[in-house]
């Protein structure tokens, strides 16, 4: 059988030494960034308290930097951001899609169990 | 990143349909398949964790309070570690992107060099990761007591060093007289489990009663963790009525009023489930983490022994890349939804 990684796709890849030098100087851009995002999560929580009145803004600054997070990974430390359109829809579209639907039932789910505990004891 | 209109390719080369619809080749693209399958679990894993702690709500173990120790300088240091963690396999991440950038020049020094490194920082992060279970496991020296009025409390604060323990009435193996000083931590735990302490003094195992010599413990709170009759859920007591209280509960002389570290059936921390989705969730991505360093090995010997670029690129790099940024990409929802949130 013929190995379809042998030849073909994988050589539209490669690069010259000073398209390296330019995607050299990205990667340890987004690597600073990465870091400055998780400083910043560990010193909000460390000093925010969950009993804290802006508890409910730490806690949506938490997911958001987390997308952010995971959005720059995925796109420039996968390469994804590189690839042509179809391939990156056909990876996020449907994964984005079913989550939102799990986390929608899960979290309804759960807030009606919760209250079923609540009136009925257990 | 070029199309096939650019670059002429053999047909008998190409997949089925005679071309590649994402101008990628089919190990690359069943790599991602498989990503998003195990993401699908990874996501599953965390939503059901979700689901448990929205269900739980107040009960449920806050990520600072449990998770606030570092090896060799004890208690106090909150999240700190995890945050350690977190930069660790960031840091690889990035040492593995760097080395896919070499393989598309050619650099085979560069590839190896990078690779290497991304080897070790995956090592470091599983090593931190068995640090993290042992400690969850053998958990604080205070651990989870029940109160009085049938609460339960966890305990921050300093656990005073026991100094010794001083025969009182000899038994199998101790003298009256004899001082105790080794493995005294272990054995105060068990008897404090088995309801073997009374009014300062321990029973031990060959029967033998002895008095505990112990430093004061210092900063006590008790963090309420399930009703009882007077304290409620959420509710913090302080300084000496802290200590009153929970000395009273260890003191009582009946078995099972506290809890120390974690297992499958309880844990000091919070409901039964945290503990069961902690070695799960992170046990399952530690498993991820330890069968990417070995398939980060094998690849590497792969470069180091020329066979990518004999074939004229190292794309197998770029797909164990591809694996390893995944596993980096778990940690980071992890890191926000079992400690931070």
């Amino acid at each position: 059988m013929l190995r379809d990684d042998v030849i073909e796709y994988s050589l539209d890849t490669h690069h010259s030494e000073e398209q390296g030098k330019a995607i050299r100087k990205k990667i340890w851009m987004v690597t600073a960034l990465l870091t400055a995002i998780t400083i910043v999560e560990v010193a909000l929580g460390a000093f925010i308290k969950q009993s804290s009145g802006a508890w409910p803004f730490v806690k949506w600054s938490f997911i958001i930097m987390t997308l952010l997070k995971a959005g720059y990974i995925v796109m420039v430390f996968m390469h994804l951001g590189d690839e042509k359109k179809s391939l990156k829809y056909v990876i996020l579209v449907p994964y984005f899609l079913f989550m939102a639907y799990l986390i929608y039932i899960a979290l309804m789910e759960a807030t009606a169990v919760g209250n079923a505990w609540e009136t009925y004891g257990g | 990143m070029a199309g096939h209109a650019s670059n002429q390719i053999d047909a008998s080369t190409l997949w089925g349909g005679k071309v590649s619809p994402f101008s990628t080749s089919y190990g690359k693209l069943m790599m991602w398949f498989f990503l998003v399958s195990d993401a699908l679990t990874f996501g599953g894993l965390l939503i059901a964790y979700g689901y448990t702690r929205h269900d739980a709500q107040d009960a449920w173990p806050i990520g600072e309070e449990t998770f606030n120790s570092l090896p060799f300088l004890g208690h106090g240091y909150p999240l700190i570690y995890v945050a350690l963690m977190t930069f660790i396999l960031i840091v690889s991440s990035v040492t593995m992107v760097l080395a896919v950038e070499a393989g598309h020049r050619m650099d085979k020094k560069g590839v190896i060099k990078w690779m290497i490194a991304t080897i070790i920082g995956g090592f470091f992060f599983v090593g931190s990761q068995a640090w993290e279970w042992s400690h969850f496991i053998h958990g604080s020296e205070f651990g989870k007591v029940e109160l009085a009025d049938g609460s339960q409390a966890i305990v921050k604060g300093h656990f005073g060093e026991i100094k010794n323990f001083e025969v009182l009435e000899a038994g199998k193996h101790h003298k009256k007289g004899d001082v105790i000083t080794e493995d005294l931590m272990h054995q105060f735990q068990h008897a404090v489990v088995a309801g073997k302490i009374n009014n300062g003094i321990i029973t031990l195992h060959d029967g033998s009663k002895a008095k505990v010599n112990k430093a004061a413990d210092e900063h006590m709170e008790l963090i309420i963790k399930k009703d009882g009759s007077v304290n409620k859920i959420g509710t913090h007591i302080e300084g000496k009525k802290a200590c009153d209280m929970y000395y009273e509960a260890i003191n009582a002389g009946t078995p099972r009023k506290v809890i120390y570290g974690a297992n499958l059936e309880e844990n000091e921390y919070g409901p039964q489930q945290y503990g069961q989705f902690f070695f799960f969730i992170t046990g399952f991505h530690g498993f991820h983490v330890f069968s990417g360093v070995m398939i980060n090995i094998i690849i590497c010997l792969g470069v180091v022994s020329g066979t990518y670029h004999k074939r004229g690129h190292y794309e197998m790099v770029e797909k164990t890349g591809l694996y390893w940024h995944f596993v980096d990409l778990v940690w980071v929802f992890v890191f926000t939804f079992f400690y931070l949130v």
